[in-house]
């Protein structure tokens, strides 16, 4: 079967706007993550790493009239725009655009919102990215929870395998808006503090928002200096609860199996492991389980929501691609917030940023649904 | 290569009516849904006390699953069916019910029982949970019902045995307006797996 390679990318999050600066300030050990009081958000402090409207407008006035277009349509496309350019691939038939999101414009339901209803549909979002770039073929979105981002690439590798598409774009992102916020809240998942997964004092989620984007390819012709090839992934659910996850991490632990059993690895030969470490009681104890039923107890793993926060439908896509600059420079970054172990197995935390020779990395992601997404990643030797 | 899956049985829940293979198997009377999910519910003896907490769309989704499901005499152990489901309102329905009990700060009741319905997939963890499906499992979302991207998709599934059925379809909830179009696609069956063969079943009823 031909190969399959993540390649040109972008991140645009309050870090910086572009993947470099991003990865830059992460080495220097900066946090997107800060504290709010906004009650027009929510009527309590809350810990988040957020995007101001106003710098994305203008940031987007650059390009276009950002008065047509919503705050994540902005990100999107900004976010976009880069790889496109980036890889100088026209647009033809034979290129995909695949959209991951979990709420997309939720912000539009809200009653001060200028913009038609109409504009919460997310076929309505994959349509406006389309005609802006001028794709020739139509959006799929990918909702599938937390674990969206993780999806989008394996959904992309797939298409491209049944020669629908040679090239694929994938752009996703999420707002942290008071939609998502209350009803996080209302499940008590909330810090008021910086997120520590995995750590004893954990107490819950931060939210972030963020656009990240990336070109999926079968074309070694396209490759840039980070890209990485796709050698095995899968997702399995958990068939136990829809909101909490399963306490053996079963689907976890199936979906990691049969990623590694496609991609020929095993546990021995995963150099780094990028999980999901939501800094939940139950989630980090989750992946715990599953990680030591596959052995993968000793693999330098790190959670990046202490950076970022939780980007839901763009966390998968976000953490891979810091993923594909951590193989690069072979440089392991801490797992922000982290002190001492609250999991009751062990588990091999990254407690600074520590340089390593990196050739295979391993992406995870859970979420609501009982959804669990693995990918098996490999430097190219471009 | 292209046609060696086939299309086993299919579900169509729309109108009212609950059709399995082209065949009405309940007719309600009651144009409002919850009404109508819940009598033919009762009707088809699905005996599943979870189902009365869903919210509109998980309950379109998993009784047009069910319909299919039960005749498959799964195992009570584990299943490995793929679900590849998809619609244009994602979970608006909930969404906007949320919303409301966040709207104003004088009557602000955010419910975990609401939020939780307010993703698309968790209708495919509903099905995973009652069919012991620890399988692959995609949402997407299109304007209109995508015959050739459902059919690549669990082709490339099947073709690369990363399931051993693949359960697809639409699923589609929107004001009062509502639909369902599940099909499973395995090795046996009478009708060739193509695009052509899905949007004839999808446009039968």
């Amino acid at each position: 079967m031909a190969k399959t390679y993540l390649s040109y990318n972008n991140i645009f999050s309050s870090l910086g706007f572009d993947s470099e600066t991003v990865i830059e300030k992460m080495s220097n050990d900066v946090s997107g993550l800060d504290r709010y009081d906004n009650n027009s958000l929510l009527p309590q402090p809350f810990c988040a790493s957020l995007l101001s409207s106003e710098v994305v407008r203008e940031e987007f006035n650059k390009i276009s009239d950002a008065s047509k277009y919503t705050k994540l349509e902005q990100m999107l496309i900004l976010s976009l725009k880069k790889v496109i350019d980036a890889s100088s691939i026209t647009l033809n038939d034979r290129i995909g655009l695949i959209i991951s999101t979990t709420k997309g414009n939720i912000d539009v339901l809200e009653q001060e919102s200028s913009f038609d209803e109409s504009r919460s549909y997310l076929s309505e979002l994959g349509k406006t990215l389309k005609d802006f770039f001028g794709f020739k073929s139509e959006a799929i979105v990918v909702s599938n929870a937390c674990v969206s981002g993780v999806l989008a690439i394996s959904a992309a590798k797939r298409f491209i395998a049944e020669k629908k598409y040679d090239h694929i774009f994938i752009s996703s992102g999420d707002l942290v808006t008071k939609f998502i916020l209350s009803g996080f809240n209302s499940f008590q998942a909330l810090s008021s503090e910086p997120c520590k997964p995995y750590d004893k004092n954990r107490i819950g989620i931060n939210l972030g928002e963020v656009a990240a984007s990336i070109l999926v390819t079968s074309s070694k012709k396209h490759l840039n200096s980070e890209a990485v090839e796709i050698l095995g992934d899968a997702t399995c659910n958990d068939a136990n609860h829809i909101s909490g996850p399963s306490r053996t991490g079963e689907g976890l632990y199936r979906s990691v199996n049969a990623a590694m059993k496609e991609a020929g690895v095993k546990a021995s030969g995963i150099d780094y492991v990028s999980a999901h470490g939501t800094a939940t009681a139950f989630n980090d104890e989750m992946e715990a389980i599953a990680f030591n039923r596959l052995g993968l107890e000793n693999v330098p793993l790190n959670s990046l929501k202490g950076y970022f926060g939780h980007t839901l439908g763009a966390s998968g896509l976000l953490e891979t691609i810091v993923g594909m600059h951590s193989v690069k420079k072979n440089l392991l970054f801490s797992s922000k917030g982290f002190t001492e172990l609250g999991v009751s197995q062990n588990i091999n935390i990254i407690t600074s940023n520590t340089p390593k020779t990196l050739n295979v990395f391993l992406k995870t992601a859970s979420g609501f649904g009982g959804c669990n997404t693995a990918i098996v990643f490999q430097k190219t030797t471009n | 290569m292209t046609n060696k899956f086939h299309i086993k049985s299919y579900s169509h829940i729309k109108s009212q009516t609950v059709s399995v293979n082209g065949n009405v198997i309940f007719k309600g009377d009651d144009a409002d849904f919850p009404n109508f999910i819940k009598s033919a519910y009762k009707y088809l003896e699905t005996s599943y006390s979870k189902f009365f907490k869903m919210d509109n769309l998980s309950k379109l989704a998993f009784l047009a699953a069910d319909v299919l499901l039960k005749q498959e005499s799964l195992s009570e152990e584990e299943n490995n069916i793929a679900l590849i489901f998809s619609n244009k309102a994602s979970s608006l329905d909930t969404d906007r019910k949320h919303q409301k009990s966040i709207e104003n700060q004088d009557e602000y009741f955010p419910s975990p029982a609401v939020f939780v319905y307010t993703l698309p997939n968790i209708c495919l963890g509903e099905i995973s949970i009652k069919h012991k499906l620890y399988s692959e499992n995609s949402f997407f979302i299109f304007d209109r019902f995508n015959a050739e991207h459902l059919y690549l998709y669990a082709n490339n599934l099947l073709q690369n045995n990363k399931a051993e059925k693949v359960l697809c379809g639409w699923v589609d909830f929107d004001e009062n307006s509502y639909e369902a179009f599940l099909y499973l696609v395995e090795n046996k069956g009478e009708i060739v797996h193509n695009t052509e063969e899905i949007n004839r079943l999808y446009n039968l009823l």
